[in-house]
């Protein structure tokens, strides 16, 4: 306790008087302190330059995601009068370098809604599962376990064959399949913390359901569902752009890291790599996370393997 | 005892498959409105709309819609599709095997590989060669499958000219020509599905490693490799089969991409072009194949460990 106010010492003196309030209390957290290996450093750094395109990449790009202004399909870089094609063209003459760009946006973006729909609707009917137990808990966990015994993969493909595919839709899918497995683990977080002492010391002073949700259940849960947030981003990153890459998530001519790849396929043979960047771009981003993650997971006991099975 | 557990567990794994079911019927066939509509597209006569509606007893309430069905897919009558109206039971005998196929040799040349690098792994935690092992197999299962597929495609078909960049395959094709015909799509879903079997069964080594008679074996002085392989793997082969059925349940969604990629004629491909032009009983019938052979394995792995867990095999 005393090594933590010395720590805090350095700091303005308003704030630490803020602190030390807490400080001296018996409950107080211990003080976490994320540190990075050199490679978890590096790929926090891909992530955030990911985001930082995705939040500006319409300003930034040379050219427009729709523009064809590149002299002829599946060109290696080139100048023209219209500007420089740093990475080529695609199959329609487009600006290959402003369409992964551009891409960021879309992947990025509908994959981060995704996951927060997931969390949503998982982290809700988890943790109400968990407090309510009972009837509630059974139906909702039931019907889970269905969405869980089919690989999600199929249910994308059942459920666009049913209502079509649009961005709204993808959403909502993709929200749907990966909350299940929030679910999962925050009625297993929000069962643990139940039974805990302090709960019961809050039920016993006569505390309502929701202040104890609130104060007592949500922030003992956040940690490691923060820590989840990555592995469940990534995965629906595969998913959504597998999706566009048969064809069946974003529609042309909006581009999309996935369905770029698809539709320059056929350059391959004319060796050039306008399928293979946003290809890069994807694995870039996917395995930066899964890193950051592993390092977090490493430095916190359990390692992703365990995550992974 | 073990008897109960496994047949408590098929049990399950039946329920799992009508409640899948009722899953892929009610999605496709009350969510999404008039589907005689869908299946009949824009251009079609109230009249044959009638006769389709009538056909697929959509004027019927939904749960005898649902008993219709059901009994219709266990006969083998799977409807007609909606392009060329070829029975679907036609259309996916041949792709069914040549799914079979694809997937059969994958886990032929995946299972060995997988269990001898997770071995090595496992017997040389923090070397250089378990790093490259650990870090390319984190990198594998971060990526789509349609990056390994491109990267292989650029390597081995556009710089190397060694193989095909499409799936080849023919009625009187010698045996040698049908693995060089399939060899990218093989190569791709063998790295996809190895990585994750790799990773889970050092893990699983690693997990045993930890236990108190391991532990004893190390004091007595034992080598590490001799405990790894009398001690260690002889535990672990539970979880590692529980593994090696989970990652083949795993290459159901694999080869959904690579048959694509690849233009494969397999039945994941069927199931995209009738995702494609919203033909549902095609779907319906795919699916429910894809998602009963994934449920089944799921069960086999199971089963599996429950088999090779001593202790339930010799219950006190």
């Amino acid at each position: 306790m005393t090594n933590s106010n010395e720590q805090n010492g350095v700091a303005g003196e308003d704030v630490v008087d803020e602190i030390d309030k807490f400080a001296e209390l018996p409950d107080v957290p211990p003080k976490r302190k994320l540190k990075l290996s050199w490679v978890g450093r590096i790929a926090s750094g891909i992530v955030i330059f990911w985001l930082v395109i995705a939040a500006v990449g319409p300003w930034v790009a040379p050219f427009h995601e729709m523009d064809m202004d590149g002299d002829d399909s599946f060109l290696d870089a080139h100048t023209n009068e219209y500007g420089t094609f740093y990475l080529g063209t695609d199959y329609l003459g487009r600006d290959t370098f402003s369409r992964v760009i551009w891409g960021a946006r879309m992947t990025i973006g509908i994959s981060l809604a995704a996951t927060l729909l997931a969390y949503a609707l998982g982290i809700t009917l988890g943790i109400a599962a968990a407090v309510k137990g009972g009837w509630v808990d059974m139906i909702i966990s039931r019907m889970n376990d269905a969405i869980l015994a089919l690989p999600s993969i199929m249910l994308g493909l059942i459920a666009i064959a049913a209502f079509g595919s649009s961005i709204p839709i993808l959403i909502i899918i993709a929200g749907i399949i990966y909350g299940s497995s929030v679910f999962r683990i925050a009625r297993a977080l929000g069962l643990d913390i139940m039974v805990q002492d302090y709960v019961e010391a809050a039920k016993a002073r006569g505390e309502g359901i929701w202040w104890i949700i609130r104060s007592e259940v949500l922030p003992n849960a956040a940690m490691p569902l923060a820590t989840d947030f990555g592995l469940r981003l990534v995965f629906v990153v595969l998913f959504i752009s597998s999706l566009s890459f048969l064809g069946l998530g974003v529609q042309p001519p909006a581009a999309d890291w996935g369905s770029m790849v698809r539709e320059n396929l056929a350059g391959l043979t004319y060796n050039s790599w306008a399928s293979v960047w946003p290809a890069f771009a994807i694995a870039t981003f996917t395995i930066s996370i899964n890193l950051i993650v592993d390092d977090i997971s490493a430095k916190s006991g359990g390692s992703l393997a365990k995550k992974m099975v | 005892m073990m008897l109960q557990m496994v047949l408590r567990r098929i049990a399950i794994g039946i329920a799992t498959i009508l409640v899948v079911s009722v899953i892929v019927f009610v999605m496709t066939r009350l969510l999404p409105g008039d589907v005689a509509q869908i299946i009949l597209g824009q251009g079609a006569t109230p009249e044959t709309l009638a006769v389709l509606r009538k056909e697929l007893g959509l004027d019927q309430p939904g749960y005898i819609q649902y008993f219709i069905w059901l009994g219709d897919l266990f006969t083998g009558d799977l409807g007609i599709s909606k392009a060329g109206g070829a029975t679907i039971s036609s259309l996916i005998g041949g792709r069914f095997g040549n799914t079979m196929l694809l997937a059969g040799l994958v886990a032929l040349i995946s299972i060995p590989i997988s269990i001898v690098l997770g071995l090595w792994a496992a017997m040389h935690p923090g070397s250089w060669l378990d790093r490259i092992i650990t870090f390319g197999t984190l990198s594998t299962i971060s990526v789509p499958e349609f990056f390994i597929a491109t990267i292989m495609v650029l390597i081995f078909a556009v710089e190397l000219h060694w193989l095909p960049s499409t799936a080849m395959l023919a009625d009187n094709m010698s045996f040698l020509e049908l693995l060089r015909g399939l060899a990218m799509p093989i190569i791709t879903l063998v790295i996809v599905v190895s990585a994750q079997m790799i990773r889970m069964t050092r893990a699983g080594i690693l997990n045993v490693m930890s236990s108190p008679y391991i532990e004893m074996a190390i004091l007595k002085g034992v080598p590490r490799g001799r405990i790894i392989l009398r001690h260690a793997f002889l535990n672990a082969i539970g979880p590692i089969i529980n593994v090696i059925a989970l990652n083949l349940a795993y290459l159901v969604s694999g080869v959904v991409v690579v048959e694509t990629i690849f233009a494969y004629p397999g039945l994941a491909k069927l199931m995209i072009d009738g995702v494609q032009t919203r033909d549902l009983p095609l779907v319906q019938a795919c699916a429910m194949i894809f998602c009963t052979t994934y449920v089944l394995l799921i069960l086999v792995a199971d089963i599996g460990s429950i088999v090779s867990n001593p202790r339930l095999r010799h219950p006190k």
